[in-house]
C-alpha cells in the first residue's frame, strides 16, 4: 500500500482518490468502498447519499478541491470531513496554498489536509506552513526532512499565526 | 542600514544548506530540469548564453562596503572579474557555473549577502530611492518601509508560486524616485489631513510585452496595515491571475481585465478578514526597524564649504561633475554623489571587482561606509562632505567612476542584450557605446540636458525601454537584429510609455538617428527646455521625420555624412 507523510510520521494510506473521466458524471461515477476522497462536483451532486454511506458503512469521507475551486463552496460542510485533499496538477500552480491557508484561517478546517499530485520534497516546507499536514510524495522517507528546511520565519502563517515580530523580543 | 541578527543570519545559511542540497540532487539526477527550474530560479540562478548567470539581491539598493567588497570578492573568484548592477538594484554575474553556484551563496552569506526570490514567479527584491533618508523632499524614509516588506516576502510560503513575478517598490514621497508606476505593486509614503504616516498604494503597472502604467488602487493606507493590506492583494492575485498563458500572468493583466474598480472591491473585501490581525504592523515594530536607518552622526559643518567653491570655480572639469553627479542632501555641508557606471566604452551598469573595492573603499573615506545602487543602473555615496568632493572626485575619476554624465544623454540604462541574455533579441551593449561614442564631447552633452534612453534587447523590458525619453527595444526580423524607436516615455510621476516611431532600424543607424532627433529638439528648444518637454509641446512628427527622412536635418545629416 502507498505511503505518505503525516502529522511528520510515514503511514500508510488507504484512502482512495476518485476521480472524473471523461465519460462519468458526478451523478452517476461509482462510489468504491472505503476511506474516500470525492472530488467537489460529486460531494455538491451526491452530499446526502455520501453522509449516509460514511454513516451506514463507516467509510470514512473526504472531498478534494481543484486548483480552481472555491473553498467557500464547502465552508459549511467541513464537520462532514476528514479529510480535505487539494490537487496541484502543477507545482507551478500555486493556487492550493492560498486555499489551503483559507481553509485554515479563515474556514476553520482542523481536519487532515493533504497535498497531493505535482508535490516534490521541496515543496513541504512552505506547504507545511500554508496548513498542511499531509502529503502524497515520492520517496516520503527521504522528503520528510525538508519540512524543517527552515526553523524560523518572518511571516505569520497558517502553522504559526503570530508573525516573528509579535513573537521574540528583537534586538 | 539594517544589520541582521542571529534569526536573519540562520536564514540565509539554511538557505544555502537547502540550495546546496537541491543543486546536489540535481547534479545526481534526482531531480529533473523541470523540477529544478523554479528552485534554481527562486535562488538568482538562470542558465544563459555561456553559462549560468547569478542574480544576487541588493535589497532595495542598500549595501555596506563589506558587503561590496564581498561582492567583489566572488566577483574576482568565481566570475571573469566584471558584474553587471541591474534596473532593479541587484547585480548580476555571468559566468557563475551551476556547480559552484551554492559555494557563491556560502561566500556571500558571510556577509549577509544572498540571492533569494532573484527571480522566478514569486515576490522580488524591493527596490527605492537611491538617495532614501538624504533626499530632500521626502516624507519619510522609505528603507524601513522596504525592509519590514522585505522581511514579510522572504520566504513567503504562500505567494511563492504566483501566476508571475511580482515587483515591488516603495517611494519616499512625491518625487517618485523608485518608479511606482511600473511596478507590479507600489508604495508611495504620503501623509493624510491628519498628518498620520501611510502610502498611497499603486497597483498593475508593468512593462515588458503589454507595458501598463499602474493606477491608485488606495489613495491612503495608514502605516500599520501595509502587510495586511500587501496580503489581501496578493492572495487576490493568487487565486485569480491567469495562468494559462504566461504573456497574460501578471497583475497588471488581472487589474486591467476586472477594472481597478473591481479589482479594489475585491482586495478590500479580503482585507476585511485581514485588517488589525496579528500582521498589523507594532509602534515597536516600526521604530525597531527604523531604528536600524537612523541618521549617522552628522557633523555641524558650514553651509559654503570655501576649498569647494573655489574648486568649482577653478576647474571646470569638476564643476562639470558637480553639476550632473553630486545632488542636494538634507544635511547643511554634505552632498550625495553619483558614482557613474556609464564611462565612455563601458557597458551600462558593469563594474569590475576592481571597481567595486574602491567604491568600497571611497565610502568608508568619504562617509559612512554605506553604498547605494541605483535604478539607472550607477552607484551612489549617500553621506559626502562637501569639503572633500574634490578629492573624492580626483580618486573617483582615476579609477574610472567619475564621468559627468548622470541623468544625460550617456546615461543610457540598458539590459545585458544578447551578449549574454538567452532571450534577448539583440545586442544592448555595442549599441550602448556606439550611441556614447557619438555623444563623447560633454559640453554638448550638458548642453542637450536632462535626457533618459534607454535599451532593451527584447519585449521584457529589463532595459525599461517604454519609460525613456527615447526608448530603443531590440526586434528580431528573419534572424536580423533590428532596433524600434519609442519615444516620449517618461520616469516617476510624471511616467509615460514611449509611442513606436515608425519601421525598426539595423544597429548602425540608430546612433545617426537619435543624432538627428537630437538635432530637431535643439532647432525647436526653448531656452534651457528638456528634450521631453519640447517633445511634449511640439509633438513627435518632426522628430519621425528627422529619423525617416523627411526633414532638412536629415538631408543635412545625409551629406554631412558622405563628407
Amino acid at each position: 500500500m502507498a505511503k505518505l507523510i503525516k502529522n511528520r510520521d510515514i503511514v500508510e494510506d488507504n484512502w482512495k482518490l476518485l476521480n472524473l473521466a471523461a465519460n462519468d458524471t458526478p451523478e452517476t461515477v461509482k462510489l468504491p468502498v472505503g476511506p474516500l476522497l470525492v472530488p467537489l462536483p460529486v460531494w455538491q451532486a451526491r452530499r446526502t447519499e455520501l453522509v449516509r454511506r460514511e454513516w451506514e458503512q463507516h467509510d470514512p469521507l473526504g472531498v478534494w478541491l481543484a486548483p480552481e475551486d472555491d473553498p467557500a463552496d464547502i465552508a459549511a460542510d467541513l464537520d462532514d470531513f476528514s479529510v480535505i485533499g487539494i490537487h496541484f496538477p502543477l507545482a507551478a500552480d500555486g493556487r492550493g496554498y492560498s486555499i489551503a491557508t483559507l481553509l485554515r484561517t479563515r474556514y476553520g478546517y482542523r481536519g487532515e489536509l493533504r497535498a497531493f499530485g505535482d508535490v516534490g520534497r521541496d515543496h513541504l516546507h512552505y506547504l507545511h506552513r500554508v496548513g498542511f499536514d499531509a502529503f502524497v510524495v515520492q520517496q516520503p522517507e527521504l522528503a520528510i526532512a525538508s519540512l524543517d528546511d527552515f526553523s524560523e520565519a518572518y511571516q505569520a502563517a497558517a502553522n504559526q499565526p503570530l508573525p516573528l515580530f509579535r513573537r521574540t523580543l528583537r534586538a | 542600514m539594517y544589520r541582521y541578527n542571529e534569526i536573519d543570519r540562520r536564514m540565509v545559511t539554511e538557505r544555502v544548506a537547502q540550495f546546496r542540497d537541491q543543486t546536489h540532487r540535481h547534479l545526481v539526477g534526482e531531480l529533473s530540469e523541470d523540477e529544478f527550474r523554479p528552485l534554481r530560479l527562486q535562488n538568482g540562478l538562470y542558465v544563459e548564453r555561456h553559462a549560468p548567470m547569478l542574480r544576487l539581491a541588493i535589497p532595495y539598493g542598500v549595501l555596506s562596503s563589506k558587503q561590496m567588497r564581498a561582492l567583489a570578492g566572488v566577483t574576482r573568484t568565481f566570475d571573469r572579474g566584471t558584474g553587471h548592477f541591474s534596473t532593479r538594484q541587484n547585480l548580476q554575474l555571468n559566468w557563475i557555473s551551476l556547480e559552484q553556484a551554492p559555494e557563491v551563496l556560502a561566500e556571500l552569506a558571510k556577509a549577509d549577502l544572498h540571492a533569494i526570490q532573484t527571480s522566478g514567479a514569486c515576490i522580488r527584491n524591493i527596490t527605492t530611492d537611491p538617495l532614501a533618508g538624504v533626499a530632500l523632499r521626502e516624507v519619510s524614509d522609505p528603507r524601513p518601509w522596504a525592509e519590514i516588506l522585505r522581511q514579510w516576502s522572504t520566504f513567503h510560503p504562500e505567494f511563492a508560486y504566483l501566476p508571475r513575478k511580482f515587483k515591488l517598490a516603495v517611494s519616499g514621497g512625491p518625487d517618485d524616485a523608485a518608479n511606482v508606476r511600473i511596478h507590479d505593486l507600489g508604495f508611495q509614503l504620503a501623509r493624510d489631513a491628519q498628518d498620520e504616516l501611510g502610502f498611497r498604494v499603486w497597483v498593475g503597472g508593468g512593462l515588458g510585452r503589454t507595458p501598463i502604467l499602474a493606477k491608485v488602487l488606495r489613495e491612503f493606507l495608514p502605516w500599520r496595515h501595509v502587510l495586511t493590506y500587501a496580503e489581501a492583494i496578493l492572495r487576490v492575485y493568487n487565486l485569480h491571475g491567469r495562468r494559462d498563458n504566461k504573456y497574460k500572468a501578471r497583475i497588471k493583466i488581472l487589474v486591467h481585465s476586472l477594472g481597478i474598480e473591481e479589482f479594489a472591491r475585491q482586495v478590500e473585501a479580503e482585507w476585511d478578514h485581514l485588517k488589525d490581525g496579528p500582521a498589523t504592523l507594532t509602534e515597536a515594530e516600526a521604530d525597531r526597524i527604523a531604528e536600524h536607518f537612523a541618521a549617522p552622526d552628522y557633523e555641524n559643518l558650514p553651509k559654503f564649504d570655501t576649498g569647494f567653491e573655489f574648486a568649482k570655480r577653478h576647474d571646470s572639469e569638476f564643476s562639470a561633475w558637480v553639476a550632473r553627479n553630486v545632488h542636494e542632501h538634507r544635511v547643511t555641508g554634505y552632498a550625495a554623489v553619483t558614482l557613474s557606471l556609464k564611462a565612455p566604452g563601458q557597458a551600462p551598469g558593469d563594474a569590475t571587482a576592481e571597481q567595486m573595492d574602491k567604491v568600497a573603499d571611497l565610502a568608508e573615506r568619504f562617509g559612512y561606509a554605506e553604498i547605494r545602487t541605483t535604478v539607472a543602473q550607477n552607484l551612489v555615496l549617500p553621506d559626502v562632505k562637501k569639503s572633500e568632493l574634490f578629492k573624492l572626485w580626483r580618486e573617483a575619476a582615476a579609477a574610472g567612476l567619475a564621468t559627468p554624465n548622470i541623468g544625460l544623454l550617456t546615461d543610457i540604462v540598458a539590459c545585458p542584450g544578447g551578449d549574454f541574455c538567452s532571450l534577448a533579441n539583440a545586442r544592448s551593449i555595442p549599441l550602448a557605446k556606439a550611441i556614447q561614442d557619438r555623444f563623447s564631447d560633454q559640453v554638448q552633452l550638458a548642453d542637450i540636458g536632462e535626457f533618459k534612453l534607454n535599451i532593451s534587447g527584447c519585449v521584457n523590458a529589463c532595459g525599461h525601454h517604454h519609460v525613456g525619453h527615447i526608448g530603443i527595444l531590440g526586434v528580431d526580423k528573419q534572424g536580423e537584429e533590428f532596433f524600434q524607436i519609442t519615444l516620449g516615455g517618461a520616469w516617476g510621476m510624471e511616467a509615460e510609455l514611449g509611442k513606436v516611431i515608425g519601421p525598426s532600424l539595423a544597429a548602425e543607424e540608430v546612433p545617426p538617428a537619435i543624432d538627428r532627433m537630437v538635432a530637431n529638439f535643439q532647432v525647436f528648444r526653448r531656452p534651457h527646455e528638456r528634450f521631453i518637454d519640447t517633445l511634449n509641446r511640439i509633438g513627435p512628427e518632426s522628430f519621425r521625420d528627422a529619423v525617416y527622412g523627411n526633414s532638412p536635418i536629415h538631408e543635412y545629416a545625409k551629406e554631412a555624412t558622405n563628407g
